[in-house]
């Protein structure tokens, strides 16, 4: 106890960051580079929204159980909070913030205006994950990758309702909007 | 003055939610999401909680965590700001060494980073001295409430209970479990905290503004003027963010000691489990005494459940069954175990989602008893009357929504007995069930309504979205009130900044703040006229609309579904649900609609998978994660069909709506239940219905 009365609120840490193991890394998020300094311990996540300031994928469970977090890394779709920064160094990331354009007068990406066509969302927590999942979902199914109920390991994907619940059933939705979510990846999937 | 009711224009047409934008590109900004509006980097917190379960806290060592790098400070009992008024227990957060369940906050670090935070937090140890404690309903001595949580009388009796079951030519005797439940909004509890010039300034996760800055704002010693709290977004909440909890009470403390220096605190998703409510597990003894043709002469509900030693907190699940069907003579009570356990607290229908499952699983039973069809057997036990209260029900259109639920499902090709469909390896049944939820309408709201140029208007309510689609159904509300249309209208919602509004609770928040606007739309248009200069305005406080002291207002529903159960594995799949609701007045398709399917979604989920499991030895809840605690997934959900009947009720709002944030998930789970005993000729009484109650 005695410690923590040396420690006055006006006075920044005594503990300055140089003894915090760190490296550079950079990231090109949403089609800008970043030079990011992270502690080796940082999360994807973490670097994401604390240090490039990007809050569009969302901090659900930081377990991986809910996929809130879920980006676009180099192409795939992609759990952050499972994946330490350090590890990503030079990766490609497309967050759903850079699936639109900016912000108040870019054009949404099919998949986002598909989601607010059917109400795929209530509070939008899980939102931005659950698009981006989409749309990686969409191009997996695209060529041809099968799902835990593809019957047919051979034949080209055919994305019934029962095919998109499956493989988007890595992402949680509380508010319980599964069926305006189906809806929506039905329509981008041209059905 | 007392609202006119409003036509409908805006109110009552499908319109897409207006920050669906911000929602799916990820720029809305949550509890944790305002770095841009610090002036200086925020210290990150991160809680430190108890692993006893009763006792005291004897020393908190902090001296590994402060020398961890980063680490900038450690706020124990000793140590932490002090409050003003220490009698709510669960709020009292680090004021004094005494535990009362396991994973109560002892001690809360204060670092540059998360990562430095979350080491600390880890580095801490805490000596706490243990003392014997009591973790289990089952066996434990009950006590009689003075009321439940809501004020409803604790006990209620009518007739001659005992002696008319006892004469019953058909009796209904068993005992119905509902589980400890988490809510588990997928936003975590958070909450950025800013003391600077004597206001505290809170970005707070939470179901209402006003409610928090009113909570905390005594016990942090400040006029509740110097604490704003905003929730420009919430992440949803289903009751868990209706009150404020310990960890608002923490971010609070520590933004007091960091004066001048934002704080963020994130509770973690395992910490939400014995910190930020739950639904209590409920056991419901039900006796029901009918006539040869499923007429109910008596019936009995007698509630047990359990609450927290340090907070009383009692769930309702008597209340529906004084108010639902006929019958003469009636008995309900309420009786609480007082343990050593994380303080239960509200989930989406309160009361009346544990009790109506036990009421509709045992009606089902009766429905089976005297071979009566089950949605002809409620239709038979329709109240002409309120039983209870013997007031006349406002708008009681129960029959109607079964019928036509009944219609659209195709209930008339069902099989009478159970145990009849085998498709390939599955036993195929369906079930019925009946919802209510009263019209609760919460006083007091204010709103305000300036002119502003060019035909335009600026409406400001200190209402919160937690996505229940208020910022577009307010909208509209405020558009029919002032004869404009939806785009003329600026609104402003979830700031204390803003005139006074109530909790997004109890499904009361549309109809509540939606009234205080109209209200205030009247009078500003009586002040101002058609024509109104730029700048003028109105604030006005909602008079209670209107007088229903003797009326019994409720909506009703009746939900059918299809159930699977796999002849071999016991596998539960649900492939149909279908909801038939009477609401009043729907003021937007879009939203209202997915209000309504995500309590279907939550109420399966209910059925089938949800369930805090608490080890006696130790009092936590061990299943603390997503992983542990499942939650419906997309592949868990079938065909959902929602419907509602024309209606509008000019007795309940000024918009003639009540509402509907919660009936969707009241006796969805008794309909799955019941749809997998038509299926199988197995009887479930205990939730959830896991695989092996069919092996």
């Amino acid at each position: 106890m005695e410690h923590v009365a040396e420690h006055h609120p006006d006075h920044e840490s005594p503990h300055t960051s140089q003894h915090v193991p760190e490296q550079r890394i950079t990231l090109r998020i949403d089609g800008t580079d970043h030079e990011l300094t992270v502690d080796t311990r940082t999360t994807l996540l973490d670097a994401l929204r604390e240090r490039a300031g990007n809050t569009s994928p969302k901090k659900g469970c930081d377990h991986g159980q809910c996929g809130s977090c879920t980006v676009l890394l180099d192409g795939r779709r992609h759990l952050t909070c499972l994946a330490l920064a350090v590890a990503y160094d030079g990766a490609e990331i497309v967050t759903a913030a850079g699936l639109a354009g900016p912000a108040d007068e870019g054009d949404l990406h099919p998949v986002q205006q598909a989601f607010i066509t059917h109400d795929g969302f209530q509070c939008g927590y899980c939102t931005p994950g659950q698009v981006c999942s989409a749309v990686g979902m969409l191009e997996e199914a695209g060529r041809g990758a099968p799902s835990h109920v593809t019957a047919d390991l051979e034949a080209d994907v055919d994305l019934t309702d029962e095919e998109i619940r499956e493989r988007m059933s890595g992402n949680l939705c509380r508010c319980g909007a599964y069926a305006g979510i189906l809806g929506a990846i039905r329509e981008s999937a041209g059905r | 003055m007392t609202a006119n009711s409003v036509r409908a224009v805006a109110m009552g047409t499908a319109m897409e939610r207006v920050d669906g934008r911000e929602k799916v590109t990820g720029r809305a900004t949550y509890a944790m999401e305002n770095d841009a509006e610090l002036d200086r980097p925020p210290l990150h917190g991160w809680m430190v909680t108890s692993r006893t379960a009763k006792g005291r806290v004897l020393r908190v060592d902090a001296s590994d965590a402060l020398d961890h790098p980063g680490v900038v400070t450690v706020l124990d009992h000793t140590t932490a700001p002090r409050l003003a008024s220490t009698e709510d227990r669960e709020l009292a957060v680090l004021q004094d060494d005494r535990i009362g369940f396991r994973g109560q906050i002892v001690a809360l670090v204060l670092a540059e980073t998360p990562e430095s935070a979350r080491e600390g937090a880890r580095l801490v140890r805490v000596h706490e001295q243990a003392e014997p404690f009591s973790a289990t309903l089952e066996g434990a001595e009950t006590y009689r409430p003075d009321s439940s949580s809501v004020g409803s009388e604790t006990d209620t009796e009518q007739g001659e209970v005992d002696a008319a079951l006892a004469a019953a030519p058909v009796r209904i005797d068993h005992t119905y479990t509902t589980p400890h439940e988490h809510n588990n909004p997928l936003e975590p509890h958070a909450a950025t905290a800013l003391w600077r010039d004597g206001t505290l300034t809170m970005w707070d996760s939470t179901q209402g503004v006003h409610r928090v800055a009113a909570t905390l704002a005594p016990m942090l010693g400040i006029e509740p003027e110097r604490l704003r709290v905003r929730a420009p977004y919430v992440g949803g909440g289903f009751g868990s963010k209706g009150p404020p909890h310990g960890p608002e009470v923490a971010v609070a403390l520590a933004a007091m000691w960091a004066e001048g220096r934002p704080v963020k605190l994130a509770v973690t998703r395992q910490q939400m489990f014995p910190l930020t409510g739950y639904r209590t597990q409920t056991v419901s003894d039900l006796r029901i005494g009918a006539e040869p043709d499923g007429r109910i002469i008596a019936l009995e509900h007698a509630v047990t459940v359990q609450t927290s030693a340090i907070k009383e907190f009692v769930e309702h699940a008597a209340v529906p069954a004084r108010m639902m069907y006929a019958g003469e003579h009636r008995r309900t009570s309420h009786r609480v175990a007082s343990l050593d356990v994380p303080v239960p607290s509200w989930m989406r229908a309160p009361g009346e989602m544990p009790g109506m499952h036990a009421l509709e699983v045992a009606m089902d039973e009766l429905a089976v008893a005297v071979g009566v069809d089950p949605v002809e057997l409620r239709v038979r036990n329709e109240p002409e009357v309120d039983p209870g209260s013997g007031n006349p029900f406002s708008n009681r259109r129960l029959v109607d929504c079964l019928y036509r639920g009944a219609e659209l499902f195709g209930w008339a090709d069902r099989p009478v007995a159970p145990r009849a469909t085998l498709d390939g390896d599955w036993w195929v049944g369906t079930g019925v069930a009946s919802a209510t939820y009263p019209a609760n309408f919460f006083p007091g709201n204010a709103a305000r309504v300036t002119a502003l140029e060019r035909g335009r208007y600026a409406v400001a309510i200190g209402a919160v979205d937690i996505g229940t689609g208020a910022r577009t159904a307010l909208l509209q509300i405020a558009a029919d009130a002032l004869g404009v249309g939806v785009a003329e209208v600026d609104l402003a919602i979830g700031d204390t900044d803003l005139p006074f509004a109530t909790v997004a609770g109890g499904s009361s928040g549309t109809g509540s703040w939606g009234t205080a606007i109209t209200q205030a739309a009247q009078q500003f248009r009586a002040d101002h006229g058609e024509a109104p200069d730029p700048g003028v305005q109105t604030t006005s406080t909602a008079q209670s609309y209107p007088d229903t002291e003797h009326l019994a207002m409720h909506s009703y529903g009746a939900v059918f579904t299809e159930a699977r159960v796999h002849r071999w594995t016991g596998e539960v799949r649900v492939p149909r649900m279908l909801g038939v609701y009477s609401v009043g007045r729907v003021i937007n398709p879009t939203t209202a609609r997915s209000q309504f399917l995500g309590g279907l979604v939550m109420g399966l989920s209910a059925a089938l998978f949800e369930e805090s499991v608490r080890d006696p030895r130790f009092g936590h809840f061990v299943t603390q994660d997503l992983a542990t605690y499942h939650v419906a997934s997309h592949a868990d959900i079938g065909d959902l069909r929602v419907e509602w009947l024309d209606d509008v009720d000019e007795r309940a709002t000024p918009m003639g709506s009540r509402g509907i944030g919660e009936i969707g998930i009241v006796g969805t789970s008794a309909a799955v239940v019941n749809a997998a005993y038509h299926a199988t000729g197995v009887r479930v009484r205990n939730l959830p219905a896991t695989s092996d109650a069919f092996l």
